[in-house]
């Protein structure tokens, strides 16, 4: 097994487990979005390593009939992919205005603690 | 004729906008209402044209099938396509007045042209046959739900729509991998051409880990037990229409999406035998209805203790389809729809409750149907309902689901089954108790009388609970139709 | 965040003032080359809202609001995804399915070409006006 040669693979296992640990780990909203756009942008990269034809360009037509194109699809595909991640990272940011506007605060548990006050009115 | 499928999308999609640019409150929700009610007329057209067995397939753009990306309607999901626009539209008559109390008037344009949005991406989701469409269709609602359920009325709305928000888009992005690794397996994106492909892929651990990332990111959607977190503040915080709009709807078009998968593209030979996926399935929906029911007695808030009911009867949908057999599949398919009209018509009433009291903790429901029977009398027939009472839509359900798992000789989660029922009625029996008989412990409480609520709040809720009531007693009906269902998702695609 | 003042920072002002058309007119040539070569109503819709977002970022969000003001936005973006809904549409009632450019026109090959027109324009016009509604709705908080 070409351990190396994969290391389009690696890059993504390191980019989703770093965007899934920061989801997880950080109580910061702003930072839960930055994981999640790290953990997205991840699968954006494996997308396009699985369109990668090997020694193929761009897919872009050009005369040459003995060009070698890569797989257009996952390209398409993941464009539309990065669009909703650009429209979840913008509700998730107006969200995270509103609750700062409401609660003073970003800190999920300082949030949590203000809840906990108000839940047995 | 040849073009409902599409109109069935396009109609919500296209009025959304008009909706937009309208912004009269009044007339914006005028318009969200019919365009409701017309995809719903839609979905009955197309289930009228598919109930023999027959399949739809509508090219979109005319670029055929495998190339192409397809509308693909057949007795299964013409039937959940029903079920959601229908309940959207119920559901919108009753939102007029219950949206007025929290959202404020400038903002109803964006409200309507949300569930507008919302009802395309759950209708196009059920409908589509290309998976990476699922994923568009998916997003579409989601973010429209996100925004909808930032409309409550109280700032632990917004944390709650931001949760969702969070785990909602990990959920997606799994399916989103998953599909990426189906794609690189076979090189299709169609789902009967996926069907087809999959039993002779190249690479069988990229089928493996795309099943596996495909039934993780589904049951986040779909809130099975262990990942079912960002439901309960979300039904709780969310507007009450949207609450029971999303109950109704959001988690069985996923649980839809999850059956298709299991059973129509990866076969349940694969699913269930292979990958053994009743071992993983069958504790998750038993510790769900146990531990859920259990948790929901406990609760002091009426929108709380449906919340964690709602998660529990999601655990009697996935037991049925744990059982991959044509009887379990049908209780699955019947428990769905019933499910969804019985919470929808629950929550309804609670919104009626929250209308005229202010809110729904428990205590202050004391001797409520002096005061609103009507109400009140909605409330005990869902909520019979719900625990599963002869004559009951509920009733059917679980009678078929009990049936089912006693064919397998399961009988232990039979027997599971009727504790948590036993427990539903502790927790529904519980406030029936108070709003019927209980005295009023403080003097405040009776001092105002409330009245009942505007006509336009119970005439939904009325034609909701008829129906599910004809659907108790008429049960057979519906279970011929669940069984052409299960039948259809069982025998894969043609 | 910081609006500048209108008489500081002259150099960004007059480059801002000198940069703005050419990117606007290079959002035009990726919109409507995109049949051609690489482009289309994403990428022309964000490059040509982030001239509007240069612009408001130099001479600040009054100045921008006069030139794009937000109700006109809001009419884009409900225009965008009518356009493309539309086109839709407009297939279906000449007979064709749902987005089926071939009956647009009596080439289907114009036909086609029309299509992917009328969409990729409906795009644009979105992405550009919620791109400069986004930035107008974050950049206007405090």
């Amino acid at each position: 097994m070409d351990v190396i040669g994969l290391y389009n693979y690696w890059i993504v296992i390191v980019l989703m487990m770093a965007g899934l640990y920061i989801l997880i780990a950080r109580y910061n909203l702003i930072k839960k979005m930055i994981g999640l756009s790290v953990f997205q942008t991840s699968i954006f990269y494996l997308y396009i390593t699985i369109g990668k034809v090997e020694g193929g360009t761009a897919p872009i037509l050009v005369d040459d009939p003995h060009v070698v194109y890569s797989n257009p699809l996952p390209h398409v595909l993941i464009l539309t992919a990065i669009v909703v991640g650009v429209a979840t990272t913008a509700v998730a940011l107006a969200l995270t205005v509103r609750i700062y506007e409401a609660y003073g605060t970003i800190e999920e548990d300082e949030i949590r603690a203000a809840n906990a006050e108000e839940q047995d009115i | 004729m040849d073009q409902l499928p599409a109109l069935q999308v396009m109609l919500p999609l296209v009025m959304a906008p008009l909706v937009v640019i309208v912004r009269h409150p009044k007339w914006s929700w005028a318009l969200a209402t019919i365009t409701s009610f017309l995809a719903c007329w839609v979905s009955w057209l197309l289930l009228q044209q598919v109930m023999d067995g027959s399949v739809i397939r509508y090219a979109i753009g005319g670029w055929e099938a495998p190339t192409g990306i397809e509308f693909y309607i057949d007795r299964a999901n013409a039937g959940v396509a029903l079920l959601v626009s229908g309940l959207s539209s119920l559901v919108l008559v009753y939102a007029y007045h219950s949206i007025q109390r929290t959202v404020d008037k400038s903002k109803h344009y964006l409200f309507y042209a949300g569930w507008l949005l919302c009802l395309t991406g759950l209708i196009g989701m059920v409908i589509t046959g290309d998976a990476f469409n699922v994923f568009v269709f998916l997003e579409i609602s989601s973010l429209s739900t996100y925004m909808l359920i930032a409309f409550g009325s109280d700032r632990r709305a917004l944390v709650a729509s931001y949760r969702y928000l969070v785990l909602g888009s990990v959920g997606a992005s799994f399916i989103l991998i998953g599909i990426g690794f189906l794609y690189a397996a076979t090189g299709t994106l169609n789902m009967v051409d996926l069907a087809v492909r999959i039993p002779d892929s190249e690479s069988p651990r990229a089928v493996l880990v795309a099943f596996s990332f495909l039934t993780v990111g589904l049951m986040i959607k779909a809130a099975v037990f262990p990942l079912h977190g960002w439901l309960l503040n979300a039904y709780h915080h969310a507007p009450i229409a949207v609450t029971a709009f999303l109950a109704g709807t959001a988690t069985k078009v996923s649980l839809y999406i999850l059956m298709r998968m299991f059973f129509s593209i990866f076969g349940d030979d694969y699913s269930f035998g292979l990958m053994l996926l009743n071992w993983v399935l069958l504790p998750a929906a038993i510790a769900s209805f146990l531990i859920m029911s259990l948790v929901a007695i406990y609760q002091t808030d009426l929108r709380r203790m449906l919340a964690y009911s709602s998660v529990a009867q999601i655990g009697y949908i996935l037991a049925g389809i744990s059982l991959a057999t044509q009887q379990g599949l049908t209780a699955a398919v019947v428990h769905m729809f019933n499910h969804g009209m019985v919470k929808a018509t629950l929550f309804m009433s609670v919104g009626c409750i929250l209308y005229r009291v202010g809110n729904t903790h428990i205590p202050s429901l004391d001797r409520l149907m002096s005061r609103m029977p009507f109400t009140v009398v909605a409330f005990i027939i869902a909520g019979l309902g719900l625990v599963g009472v002869p004559l009951t839509v509920g009733f059917v359900s679980k009678f078929t689901l009990i049936s089912a798992l006693l064919e397998q000789g399961w009988w232990p989660a039979a027997v599971m089954i009727l504790v948590s029922s036993v427990m539903a009625t502790a927790y529904i029996g519980r406030v029936i108790y108070l709003m019927l008989f209980r005295e009023a412990r403080g003097s405040t409480v009776t001092s105002h009388g409330y009245r009942e609520v505007p006509i336009l709040m119970l005439v939904p809720m009325y034609v909701l609970l008829a129906l599910g009531l004809y659907f108790g007693i008429f049960g057979s009906q519906t279970l011929s139709l669940a069984e052409g269902a299960a039948s259809t998702l069982l025998g894969g695609y043609q | 965040m910081k609006i500048y003042a209108r008489q500081r920072h002259r150099v960004l002002q007059v480059i801002t003032r000198l940069m703005v058309p050419f990117v606007l007119m290079f959002g035009l040539y990726v919109q409507f080359h995109g049949d051609y070569g690489p482009g289309g109503g994403f990428q022309a819709g964000v490059i040509f809202a982030s001239a509007f977002i240069l612009y408001g970022l130099i001479f600040g969000l009054q100045r921008t609001r006069r030139v794009l003001p937000p109700s006109v936005l809001r009419w884009l973006m409900a225009l965008g995804v009518l356009i493309y809904a539309g086109t839709g549409v407009l297939t279906m009632l000449l007979g064709g399915n749902l987005l089926d450019y071939d009956v647009l026109a009596h080439d289907p090959l114009h036909g086609q070409h029309w299509g992917i027109f009328a969409v990729e324009l409906g795009v644009g016009v979105t992405v550009t006006a919620v791109m400069v509604s986004l930035f107008y709705g974050f950049a206007s908080k405090r």
